[in-house]
C-alpha cells in the first residue's frame, strides 16, 4: 500500500457519554482507533463494553439522552468531528461510511421491494434517477451473492442469510470507503454465516474496502481481522494484529478472553473469566478490569495509559510499562 | 450400550404441525421432526446440533410432552408418553427439567426469586413452607448462587444474564428431575459467561447422574460438554456417534460442511474463502425425495440419492451416518 503510512479513519480520544437517571454512563471513554486503507480492523468485545455505542459515535447517530460527545475523528485527513451535522449527513454517512446495524435484517421495511429499499441511500444522498439506481443495485446484489430475481421481492419472501446480504449490499451500494459491521452474523446458522463472511472478504479484496467489524465471537472475527481492538468498560485495552492478539494476547483480559474461546480439536476444556464487567455509570478508579485480574498488583489502582508496543501493539496495562513484557 | 434399561427412548418419532390456509383450508403438513429414533441412557450427556428449522426445539419440545407426536412415541422409564395422563403425566413433567433458551423471557417478572422457586414445588404438593425454604437455599447453592440471602428477595430484571440462567437451571432441579432438556442454553449469554454455565451444567449432570439432552447449533462448543452428538438436518437425525470420534472423524457430508465452515481462531482464516454448500435448507412442508441433503451435497449421485431415503448405515462400531457414502454394499 502506498500511503500505509496515513490512516483511513483515525480516532482520538473519542467520548460518548449517555444521561441516565442513576447518573452519565460512559459507553465510549476515551477511545484511539486507526484503520488503514483496505485493512479490516475487528472490535472486540462483552456486551455493554461500548463497542455499538463506538459505531454509533462513528457514524453519528446520537441519541436524545447524549450528555458528551468529544474527541477527534478524521477520515482520509478530513476533520469529522468540525462538520455540522448536515454536512456530516450529506458528505460522509453512507457516501464514505456506511454501517450495518445489529439485526438490521429484522428491520427492513417489510412492504417496500428489497431492491428499492437498497437503491434508497443513491436516490437520496446522490439524488440518482430510478434506473440508474436500479442498475447499481442489480450490481451490487450480484456482489452480495443476491440473484437479480430478488429486486422486486419483499423481505418476507426471503431467507435470513438472503436478508443478511441485501442489508449488505445496502451498505455497500454507495461504494463507500469503510463499513462498520455490528454483529453482521450472530444471528446467524453455521454456513449461513460462513458464506456471509466469503463475501466479506472477496469484497475485501476486490474493492478495496476498509471495515470496522464489531463482535462477541472471536472465532468468527478471524476470519476478516488484520488488526484487533479489545473493548472493556468503555475503553480499548488491546490493540494488536491480528496475528499476535489471536497467538500471543498481551492484555490479561485478552489472554482469559482467548483461553474461554471453545476450539474443535483441543483436550482441554475452555477457561472462563469469573466477575463482571464495571458499571459505565461510575467505573472503579485505576484499572477498569483489576477486580477481575489475576496478575493484579500495586499499580493497577492508578490507570494504565496505553503503552506502545513493538509491532504496533497498544496495551493499557501496567504489565506493559516501558513496552516491557514481563511473562516473556 | 449398557445392557441396562434406557432412560428414554424415541421411537419413529414424528412431529407434523399441519398448515391451514384462512384457518380451514389444509395445506399441508410442516415435518418438524420426521422419523427419529434414539435412547438416551441414564448418566448420559447428547448433545442435538442442527441449523435453525432443522427440528431441534420442536424435538425438545415433543420429549418434553409439549406436542404431541403425529407418528411414534416418546418412552421414559418404560412408560409411553402418548399414554400419560392427569396425575400421572404431572409425575412425568417433575421428572424432566427444562433450561430455555432465553432465561429472562423464561423467568416471569412480576415474581421475586423466592416465589417463582416456591412455585413449582407448590404445585407439586410441597406443602411445608420450612421444608420448601430448605430445598430451595440448597439447589441455589448448587448453581452457585452462594449469597442465597441476597438472591431470593430480587426480580429477575436485577439479575445478571449468567445469574438469571442459573436460576432457570435451579428451578429445573427443584424436583429432582432425572432429566434436562437444555435448548441453546447459552446462546444468548456473553462469551465469558457461556463456558461457566456450561461447565456447571456438566457438573451438575454428572454429580447428579443425569440424562442431559442438550440442543445447540455451535459445534465448537460440544466437545467437552457432551458424551454423544446427533447431527439433525430438515428433521431428520443424520448421523450420531460419540462426541471424538463425530469431530475427528465426520462421515456425513452435511457434519463434514458444518465442521468446515468453523474453524479454531486462527489469523489465516481471513485469507482464504471457506467452502460453503450452496442453498439452504430444504423447505419442511415439501422436502426433497430421497436423502434431504442431495441438492446441496457435493457427493451426491444422481439416481440414488435423489430417489431412495438413506438409512442410518454404521459404518464403525457406535457411530451411525444416514448417507449412501457409507453403504456396505455399495461397490
Amino acid at each position: 500500500m502506498t500511503d500505509a503510512r496515513e490512516p483511513l479513519l483515525q480516532v482520538r480520544n473519542l467520548q460518548l457519554h449517555y444521561r441516565t437517571r442513576r447518573g452519565t454512563a460512559r459507553a465510549v471513554d476515551g477511545v484511539d482507533l486507526d484503520v488503514g486503507r483496505n485493512e479490516a480492523l475487528v472490535v472486540l468485545g462483552e456486551s455493554g463494553s461500548g463497542k455499538s455505542s463506538l459505531a454509533k459515535a462513528l457514524m453519528r447517530l446520537l441519541p436524545r439522552n447524549l450528555a458528551r460527545f468529544s474527541g477527534g475523528v478524521t477520515l482520509g485527513g478530513d476533520d469529522l468531528m468540525a462538520m455540522d451535522d448536515e454536512h456530516f449527513r450529506r458528505e460522509v454517512q453512507w457516501n464514505r461510511v456506511s454501517m450495518v446495524m445489529q439485526a438490521a435484517m429484522n428491520a427492513l421495511n417489510p412492504v417496500v421491494r428489497v431492491g428499492e429499499q437498497v437503491a434508497e441511500p443513491l436516490r437520496v444522498h446522490r439524488g440518482w434517477s430510478k434506473d440508474a439506481a436500479m442498475e447499481r443495485v442489480v450490481e451490487t446484489f450480484a456482489t452480495v451473492g443476491v440473484s437479480r430475481d430478488f429486486v422486486t421481492r419483499y423481505p418476507f419472501e426471503l431467507s435470513g442469510g438472503m436478508r443478511q446480504r441485501v442489508v449488505l449490499a445496502m451498505a455497500l451500494v454507495t461504494e463507500p470507503d469503510l463499513v462498520i459491521l455490528d454483529e453482521p452474523t450472530s444471528a446467524l446458522d453455521v454456513l449461513t454465516q460462513a458464506s456471509i463472511m466469503n463475501v466479506l472478504k472477496r469484497i475485501k479484496r476486490e474493492q478495496g474496502t476498509s471495515f470496522i467489524l464489531i463482535t462477541h465471537d472471536v472465532a468468527t472475527s478471524s476470519e476478516l481481522a488484520d488488526r484487533v481492538a479489545l473493548m472493556y468498560a468503555g475503553q480499548i485495552v488491546e490493540q494488536s494484529d491480528a496475528r499476535d492478539f489471536f497467538h500471543d494476547p498481551a492484555h490479561p483480559y485478552s489472554k482469559l478472553l482467548m483461553d474461554s474461546v471453545p476450539r474443535l480439536h483441543q483436550s482441554e476444556p475452555p477457561g472462563y473469566i469469573p466477575g463482571e464487567p464495571p458499571d459505565l455509570i461510575e467505573p472503579p478508579t485505576g484499572c477498569r478490569f483489576a477486580d477481575r485480574c489475576p496478575s493484579r498488583f500495586g499499580r493497577c489502582s492508578e490507570d494504565p495509559p496505553a503503552f506502545e508496543l513493538d509491532g504496533d501493539r497498544r496495551v493499557r496495562c501496567w504489565l506493559h510499562e516501558e513496552g516491557t513484557d514481563h511473562d516473556g | 450400550m449398557t445392557a441396562e434399561e434406557p432412560l428414554l427412548q424415541a421411537t419413529n418419532l414424528h412431529t407434523w404441525f399441519e398448515l391451514r390456509q384462512w384457518g380451514f383450508l389444509r395445506v399441508g403438513s410442516v415435518r418438524a421432526v420426521d422419523g427419529v429414533n434414539f435412547e438416551l441412557g441414564r448418566g448420559e450427556s447428547v448433545a442435538f446440533v442442527g441449523e435453525s428449522g432443522c427440528g431441534k426445539s420442536s424435538l425438545a419440545r415433543t420429549l418434553l410432552g409439549l406436542h404431541k407426536p403425529t407418528h411414534g412415541d416418546v418412552i421414559f422409564e418404560g412408560e409411553h408418553l402418548s399414554e400419560l395422563k392427569g396425575e400421572a403425566r404431572r409425575q412425568y413433567l417433575a421428572r424432566v427439567g427444562y433450561v430455555q433458551q432465553d432465561p429472562f423471557g423464561a423467568l416471569p417478572p412480576f415474581m421475586d426469586v423466592r416465589r417463582l422457586l416456591s412455585e413449582p414445588l407448590i404445585i407439586h404438593g410441597v406443602t411445608d413452607r420450612d421444608e420448601r425454604e430448605r430445598r430451595i437455599r440448597k439447589v441455589l447453592e448448587e448453581v452457585r448462587l452462594t449469597q442465597v440471602d441476597e438472591i431470593l428477595p430480587k426480580f429477575p430484571h436485577m439479575l445478571s444474564g449468567g445469574q438469571q440462567q442459573r436460576v432457570v437451571i435451579a428451578r429445573a432441579l427443584l424436583l429432582e428431575p432425572a432429566m434436562l432438556i437444555a435448548d441453546e442454553p447459552v446462546s444468548m449469554l456473553d462469551a465469558s459467561v457461556r463456558v461457566e454455565i456450561l461447565n456447571l451444567l456438566r457438573r451438575i449432570q454428572q454429580e447428579r447422574e443425569l440424562t442431559l439432552a442438550f440442543i445447540t447449533h455451535d459445534l465448537s462448543t460440544v466437545r467437552h460438554y457432551a458424551d454423544r452428538i446427533f447431527v439433525m438436518y430438515a428433521g431428520r437425525v443424520v448421523e450420531q456417534a460419540p462426541v471424538e470420534r463425530l469431530l475427528d472423524n465426520p462421515q456425513h457430508p452435511y457434519t463434514c460442511a458444518l465442521l468446515a465452515a468453523i474453524a479454531d481462531v486462527d489469523a489465516d482464516n481471513a485469507l482464504e474463502e471457506r467452502a460453503v454448500p450452496d442453498g439452504e435448507p430444504p423447505s419442511l412442508l415439501h422436502p426433497p425425495e430421497g436423502c434431504r441433503f442431495h441438492p446441496r451435497c457435493p457427493q451426491a449421485m444422481a439416481g440414488l440419492c435423489d430417489r431412495q431415503d438413506p438409512p442410518l448405515f454404521e459404518p464403525e462400531a457406535g457411530h451411525y451416518s444416514a448417507c449412501w457414502l457409507q453403504d456396505p454394499e455399495r461397490g
